[in-house]
């Protein structure tokens, strides 16, 4: 178990330093970020000045390492077009960002699950057959057009929620919060549908599934020759092994949500690190783009590592196969 | 043993026989039998759909009132119209104009052309790139397989809208913020075709390990015929269906990929709009009440994505029983 | 005579699809009576693992049963209700499945899968369900039971899973045990042991066996009378000594000199030419005529019934009294 989890976390730190090469690839020779910081009068010799100061001579190598050590310490450099640093930036944004996804996750997961158990059980009902219609739906649809979709109808003809941003926040701390306020709860709901839509409609179809996968396994067959409760088999034993990948799957999807976001965010104006990111392509500040990158791997790899280490937890066979001596 | 199915011959020749093999096969396909019926329909359907906006986007210049990418054709006396059936319509602008006085339904036309241009370049463009990597790691094995494969496996857990919009801001970044509206074209197939290779590559090289370990491999390389050639006849008439299968779910994600990046502003421009554009411009026009302006190519988009996912998810059923 | 513990008759079992109706099982009747193993044995598509699915009233649609009727201890059970029906397995006809390894649900400890069929079927108590799920594990010969109430089932090998899994089916005491090719997929090693576990148990609880199994070798030790099937019907059945001494349909000579002797008299294998028809192609008359060396018209169009042999029944036109002069 401990040589697993060992074995994971280099894997993940090998990830990370390929993200980190692609990264200073981008930081370092897409656009000169000398020229990004001076005005056009600056002479030449303050110009190799900041040069100097920012190690632009040393080897590649070197400006490697330190782009990397300063990256770990969450020093990603200083954006072009705000002059400020892009770790403030981001610490900023990234509240909004997380407290979208998520809620967009446990919308997602939430009707996801009780729409995929409802469609493998009563496959030939009208309402499946709906469900089935709604998942193609949710999956063709980009999900900006949802979003204006949205907004058209709740905001523009209903006048019932704000189109765009936060609403009201508390600051907890350097975190700040849109849940403890109506108007920041309000301003929540449209953005986590449209961002969860397209979740929902993924974790949909792989209930579906995996629970009809389940219902055809011997072992389902021998508990209904057992004589158990069509209860007992559909939601002890179905679900329970039908949810063991639902949510590895849902967890490693989280990292797709916060990037998905971007989508999301730009539609509704939500002040998250998506918005900073598309802002920063538009205008190509390549420190927040690379410090965007690196942030959101982080996120994944942790994720993935976490989710990884969970399962095993959860699925017996694996704790055996894996403390099992290679 | 005696489980073993041993091919019948006491009465092959009969015609009940070689009817569609045994009741447990017609059995699955009794229990759908209502339902692929429907679906069928709806595939057709799709089909035509799909067909019919080929078709729009190759003849758009015959159909359309004007071309909306040419500035002189535009006139702003005509800007903000409404669709010809409300009260205040103006002949010849069917589904009304936009801000620039861009004939809307004109507008869908061309913009249609370019989500498919893209769409089909991005396609050809990833699965050339995939099957060419994937062929590759399965040939040569060892530590470019490895390479190639970690590198599929980090990025298939990144979307790749991300991808895409990484490269075209790099991109961007080299060349400069002012790319012309054609090499906008261009940029964003390559950030659509470095974004969708994986699956090929992953599907192919899986194909040629197997193909490897056959036997007539070997004996080809025993009497001197040049084994990649030999392969590659084997390995790619194989892998046709499945990659048959993932160029059409992938045109339909290259389309909603592109028209994302082109409503996120990183696109095509506001001069040379794909319908992504089109949805952005008129997504400000929503709260004054020129629903027409974002309506129109929002439901175009919508609906040509949805037959292309239809027909993949046919492509898919019909070519693999298996995953029904 | 006492009442058997399982009577089926004339039972029929359809597989409806688009094309036509497909009958898996043509008219089969036998009985099992209190603390008796049947055999059941064919080939593969036979018909037997239907039987089986039949009796606990687990046939997946489209399947259905079509006609007769299963009697278990004098109760109709083929119209039951899907609930009561339910209460009757697990607690009345237990039930062996072919494959110990996909039998278990993984997630589950093997001792919550007991005690909760035991408390499905028993009002009884936690403790008292558990203390009974360690001496059925002790029963079935699983060593250190309360060690190993609370291990996964991929923490025991295939023979003990089969074990653990013979427990689930005799936790209520059931009066019909169904095993569907119990030793089939487990080491030759292995599979006397079950084989006599499951003897053995039905010896000492008077249980009835219905024995599904393709291996005449385990027929041939197990069982008390032997039921041989093709294409959906019963060509012979009597009891297992005279069945394989003296086998009267022609199939069933086939069968039993398939079975390699080690007396070495007798070293050429009987081979039947051909295979077992498709359920779309079953012939008019015999189903067996296009394989028979001893087939005549008759065979050809009409179909046979059960004749009474002495204590053995098979349906073969060449034992028909009034046509005794065809007889070979």
């Amino acid at each position: 178990m401990l040589a697993f989890t060992l074995r994971r976390m280099i894997q993940a730190i090998g990830v990370m330093l390929a993200v980190g090469i692609i990264a200073f690839a981008m930081f370092r020779f897409a656009g000169d970020p000398v020229n990004q910081m001076v005005s056009i009068d600056t002479s030449a010799a303050e110009r190799a000045a900041i040069r100097k100061s920012l190690g632009l001579d040393d080897p590649i190598i070197v400006e490697f390492a330190h782009y990397f050590a300063n990256a770990a310490q969450f020093k990603f450099g200083v954006s072009y077009q705000f002059r400020l640093p892009v770790a403030d930036l981001l610490k900023e944004r990234m509240p909004a960002t997380l407290e979208l996804a998520t809620c967009a996750t446990i919308l997602a997961m939430v009707f996801g699950i009780l729409m995929g158990v409802y469609s493998a059980l009563r496959r030939d009902t009208l309402l499946a057959k709906a469900f089935q219609a709604i998942s193609l739906i949710g999956i063709s649809l980009p999900t900006f057009l949802i979003g204006i979709l949205l907004i058209y109808l709740f905001s523009v003809t209903l006048g019932w929620l704000p189109s765009f941003g936060r609403g009201e926040v508390v600051k907890i701390g350097w975190w700040s919060t849109g849940l403890l306020t109506l108007s920041g709860l309000k301003a929540l709901i449209m953005p986590s549908i449209t961002l969860g839509l397209f979740q929902m409609t993924l974790i949909m179809r792989l209930v579906r599934a995996e629970m009809l996968e389940v219902l055809r396994t011997d072992y389902i067959r021998f508990a209904r020759a057992r004589g158990l409760t069509t209860r007992a088999i559909h939601f002890g034993h179905a679900l329970k092994n039908t949810l063991v990948p639902v949510i590895t799957v849902t967890g490693l999807q989280f990292g797709s949500v916060i990037a998905f976001a971007i989508i999301t965010e730009t539609v509704f104006q939500w002040p998250g690190m998506g918005l900073l990111f598309v802002q920063a392509v538009q205008n190509v500040d390549i420190p927040i783009m690379a410090a965007y990158l690196l942030m959101v791997s982080l996120i994944f790899v942790t994720i993935n590592l976490v989710v990884d280490i969970l399962y095993t937890v959860v699925d017996p066979r694996l704790r055996a196969t894996i403390s099992r001596p290679a | 043993m005696s489980d073993a199915v041993v091919p019948h011959k006491t009465d092959a020749g009969a015609p009940a026989a070689h009817a569609s093999a045994s009741g447990w096969f017609t059995r699955v396909i009794e229990s759908d039998l209502f339902y692929s019926f429907c679906r069928s329909k709806l595939t057709i359907t799709a089909a035509l759909v799909t067909l019919l906006f080929f078709l729009l986007a190759i003849f758009a210049p015959l159909i359309s009132v004007q071309n909306p990418f040419d500035p002189a054709q535009l006139q702003l006396i005509n800007s903000r119209i409404p669709p010809l059936w409300t009260a205040d319509g103006q002949t010849p602008f069917l589904l009304g104009t936009d801000e620039q006085g861009r004939d809307v339904l004109s507008a869908i036309l061309y913009g249609l052309r370019i989500s498919l241009v893209v769409g089909v370049l991005g396609v050809a463009f990833s699965g050339a790139l995939g099957i060419l990597l994937g062929l590759i790691a399965g040939y040569v094995g060892g530590a470019v397989d490895s390479l190639i494969m970690r590198i599929a496996d980090v990025q298939l857990t990144f979307p790749a809208i991300l991808i895409a919009l990484l490269v075209n801001g790099v991109v961007k970044s080299v060349f400069g913020n002012r790319l012309d509206a054609a090499s906008m074209l261009g940029v964003l197939v390559l950030a659509i075709g470095l974004s969708f290779w994986v699956q090929y590559a992953r599907t192919v090289r899986g194909s040629v390990l197997v193909e490897k370990s056959k036997d007539y491999i070997a004996a080809a390389q025993l009497i001197g015929l040049p084994a990649p050639v030999i392969m590659l006849r084997h390995v790619l008439p194989n892998t046709m269906s499945p990659i048959l299968v993932i160029a059409t779910i992938n045109l339909a994600l290259a389309i909603i990929t592109e028209a994302t990046l082109s409503f996120l502003g990183s696109g095509m421009p506001d001069t040379m709009p794909s319908l992504g554009t089109l949805i952005r411009i008129g997504n400000n026009y929503l709260f004054s009440g020129e629903w027409w302006i974002v309506a129109f190519p929002g439901f175009a988009l919508a609906a040509l994505i949805l037959s292309i996912n239809l027909l993949g998810d046919w492509l898919r059923d019909a070519l693999n029983p298996k995953l029904r | 005579m006492t009442q058997p513990v399982l009577s089926l008759r004339n039972l029929q079992v359809e597989f409806k699809t688009r094309r036509e109706r497909l009958r898996a099982i043509d008219g089969i009747s036998f009985d099992i009576a209190k603390g008796e193993v049947l055999g059941v044995v064919g080939e593969s598509g036979a018909g037997k693992s239907v039987t089986g699915s039949a009796v606990v009233g687990l046939i997946d649609p489209p399947g259905r049963i079509a006609g007769g009727e299963i009697h278990l201890s004098g109760l109709r059970i083929d119209n039951l209700p899907p609930e009561e029906m339910r209460k009757i397995r697990g607690k009345r006809i237990g039930m062996i499945f072919q494959d110990p390894l996909t039998s278990l649900n993984p997630l589950y400890r093997i001792g919550d899968q007991i005690v909760e069929t035991i408390r499905t079927h028993i009002g009884m108590s936690e403790q008292a369900a558990r203390k009974r799920a360690i001496d059925l594990l002790a029963e079935v010969g699983i060593p250190a039971p309360e060690k190993r109430i609370d291990g996964y089932p991929h923490e025991f090998s295939g023979g003990m899973r089969q074990r653990v899994v013979i427990a689930l089916a005799i936790c209520a005491e059931p009066e019909l045990i169904i095993a569907d090719e119990p030793t089939t997929a487990l080491d030759v090693s292995v599979q006397a042991q079950i084989i006599a576990l499951i003897k053995r148990l039905g010896r000492d609880h008077g249980t009835a066996v219905m024995l599904v199994t393709h291996d005449m070798g385990v027929i041939a030790e197990t069982c008390d009378r032997v039921a041989v099937m093709y294409s959906g019907r019963i060509a012979e059945i009597g009891p297992v000594q005279d069945v394989i001494r003296n086998p009267l349909h022609p199939y069933a000579k086939g069968l039993m000199g398939a079975i390699p002797t080690l007396t070495g008299e007798d070293l050429r294998l009987v081979q039947i030419p051909g295979s077992m028809p498709r359920l779309s192609a079953i012939p008019p008359g015999c189903p067996f005529n296009p394989r028979c060396a001893f087939a005549f018209e008759r065979c050809r169009v009409e179909r046979p019934e059960p004749i009474q042999r002495g204590a053995q029944a098979v349906a073969c036109h060449l034992y028909d009294s009034s046509l005794k002069e065809s007889a070979a």
